[in-house]
């Protein structure tokens, strides 16, 4: 059903931007050399600096709003609003010593990494046993996992909500926790399939032969190899964790219990014309861990990203 | 494991050489492997898959217990004008955020594939907007759209073009403009960087054969880029409408469907129903209802991949 050793798309080069594998002997600049500079300039700078400001003019006003006094926030006409000169740490002094904000952060982070480690454990025991074990109906499980990760959320919220109210599990982390899987399972299942399927074989057969069983060969051999894919899929799990909104907006009520996302749209959203600056403060505070996780790991982010695409 | 200190020697070794057996059987050591995996699988997906349906055929609500009523939910949907609107706010957000997503991602991810200075860190900063959480961007949009202080009015103003604010979130009109605009916002770097990947394994010597041969920019994108792109434009565009007709997270944090249910989409009203409202029934009729565009949208990803496989020249693996 896969087929990732007969195509893969080389991770390094969308990056960094070489060429891909047959190019990189001896056309690294490819036919850029028959364009001139002008005419670089406007098929190409011009619209890729309207794009990429448009994509990031957001975090930009974010970040602004979080440290404008209240009072330049809303008077535009003395304040140039594109620019502070007296930046002010009252929005986030707010959050942090007036709010439940370190327990949504708290909350946010528990439920993503708690969630994020049993998916991975269960999807590296699936995928290995679907790639390698391949036991009878392998194919068509992993077929069914993978229209698994095409059931959105939208559809499973309201009966999960009847589920978890049985289970007494309404208003508990341990809702969260039981139901992030649901998303993160097919997804990392299918992305880990891709990885074990590129470790070769014959290491397993020289293993068998040894004696070691299917536990050993897959904690000594099979995982260590595949740390990248690993990576990958723990960082991408938790940042669809951390992105999560419905199940939580509807699994969860107290205060105090609540996510970051779901805190900051309902519990900051009161009548007061100057909640604009914690509000985009909690929105920065919520999105640094991401984008500070995103900076180190970019070539993981990416490979998982095509990875469930791949196939 | 087989215990070797019973002195009976004989029957043990049948029974040892049973459960080493057992031990390498791989269908029954696949079943243990993939026990936890099916376990979350089964318990909180598909079972509740199931239950949702079950659900909209009966008028449970929260807190009671509910009795089977035939198709008297979808007949009362039928009905409704409200959900009639939700249906077409959902195609026309769907069809148009998709579409242009599709034709920007693909314009980017063809500005990326060139060469230039700073390139990893651009392409790099172009997935930002995937990485941050939708709830926290949308408030952004939210107040970046704001009736009062938004910057896009300010802007305008200054330069001539409106004389008073515009209503952003609050004109019907505007407000589908505005929730699409912060879809495609957030959905273009995904396009992008999947569809850079697969331009990536396109071999310039086509391009540089077809540059010998007098083709122009235009055909070398039409003939070439674009036939060898077309398998993985299937996939992504399979997920891109996917996950756009099902959205809910952007439209609750924008709009939350104002003004007037101009934004209301499936799933929303199916959220402001089941749990707002307490009709879970009606609220699971309505999710119910999105099943068909789902399948339909999964017909295409997979004759998408079938298409794939036939242009790599592959059988099954």
């Amino acid at each position: 059903m896969t087929d990732l050793p007969t195509r893969s798309i080389d991770l390094k080069a969308v990056l960094s931007g070489s060429s891909p594998t047959a190019a990189k002997d001896d056309h690294s600049e490819g036919m850029s050399y028959l364009q001139s500079v002008p005419r670089r300039l406007v098929t190409l700078y011009f619209p890729l600096t309207i794009i990429v400001v448009v994509l990031l003019f957001p975090f930009y006003w974010m970040a602004l709003t979080s440290v404008k006094p209240d009072d330049q926030l809303l008077d535009l006409e003395r304040f140039n609003p594109f620019w502070t000169w007296n930046p002010t740490f009252k929005h986030f002094h707010k959050l942090l010593f007036e709010s439940y904000y370190p327990y949504w952060l708290w909350n946010t982070m528990y439920v993503a990494i708690c969630a994020t480690m049993l998916s991975i454990i269960a999807s590296v025991l699936a995928a290995y046993a679907i790639v390698r074990l391949r036991y009878k109906g392998a194919n068509l499980v992993g077929g069914l996992i993978f229209l698994a990760y095409l059931v959105p959320p939208s559809i499973l919220f309201i009966p999960l909500a009847t589920v978890v109210f049985q289970y007494g599990l309404f208003d508990s982390p341990l809702a969260l926790i039981l139901t992030y899987p649901t998303i993160l399972i097919p997804f990392s299942t299918w992305l880990l399939m891709g990885y074990f399927k590129t470790i070769p074989f014959e290491l397993e057969e020289c293993a068998l032969i040894d004696g070691a069983s299917r536990w050993q060969i897959l904690t000594k051999i099979v995982l260590p190899l595949a740390i990248p894919g690993l990576i990958s899929a723990f960082i991408f799990c938790f940042t669809l964790c951390w992105n999560e909104f419905i199940y939580a907006l509807t699994f969860l009520q107290s205060t105090s219990n609540k996510t970051v996302p779901v805190a900051i749209v309902n519990e900051f959203v009161d009548g007061d014309i100057y909640r604009w600056g914690s509000l985009m403060a909690g929105a920065l505070a919520g999105s640094l861990p991401l984008v500070i996780l995103y900076a180190f790991f970019v070539e993981h982010y990416v490979s998982a990203m095509t990875g469930a695409v791949k196939e | 494991m087989a215990d070797v200190a019973i002195p009976r020697a004989k029957p043990q070794m049948i029974e040892a050489n049973a459960w080493t057996q057992l031990k390498h059987n791989r269908n029954w050591l696949g079943f243990w492997f993939m026990v936890p995996a099916m376990a979350f699988l089964i318990f909180f997906l598909a079972y509740p898959l199931g239950l949702g349906i079950w659900l909209s055929f009966t008028d449970t609500r929260i807190g009671r217990v509910g009795q089977f009523v035939g198709t008297e939910n979808y007949e009362w949907l039928w009905d409704d004008s409200i959900f009639w609107l939700s249906v077409f706010n959902t195609l026309l957000y769907t069809f148009v955020a998709s579409a242009i997503k599709f034709a920007i991602g693909l314009y980017l991810a063809l500005l990326l594939n060139e060469n230039m200075p700073f390139k990893a860190m651009l392409r790099a900063m172009v997935l930002i907007p995937f990485i941050v959480p939708t709830v926290l961007s949308a408030l952004a949009f939210w107040w970046i759209f704001d009736s009062q202080f938004s910057i896009i009015s300010w802007s305008l103003k200054h330069l001539g073009l409106i004389n008073q604010n515009i209503n952003f979130l609050g004109d019907t009109t505007w407000a589908r403009i505005c929730v699409i605009f912060a879809n495609i916002w957030r959905g273009v770097p995904f396009v992008a960087i999947t569809l850079l990947a697969g331009l990536q394994t396109v071999s310039p010597s086509l391009y540089e054969a077809a540059t010998l041969d007098g083709a122009t920019r235009w055909q070398n994108f039409r003939f070439i880029t674009y036939p060898l792109l077309t398998p993985i434009i299937a996939v992504v565009m399979t997920f891109s409408v996917l996950f756009t007709f099902t959205d809910f997270q952007l439209i609750w944090a924008m709009t939350r469907g104002g003004p007037v249910n101009a934004t209301h989409l499936m799933a929303t009203l199916s959220y402001q129903r089941a749990i707002i409202a307490g009709q879970l029934g009606e609220g699971a009729a309505i999710s119910s209802a999105m099943i068909p565009f789902l399948l339909a949208a999964i017909m295409v990803s997979w004759f998408g991949l079938q298409r794939r496989k036939w242009q790599q020249g592959e059988n099954n693996d």
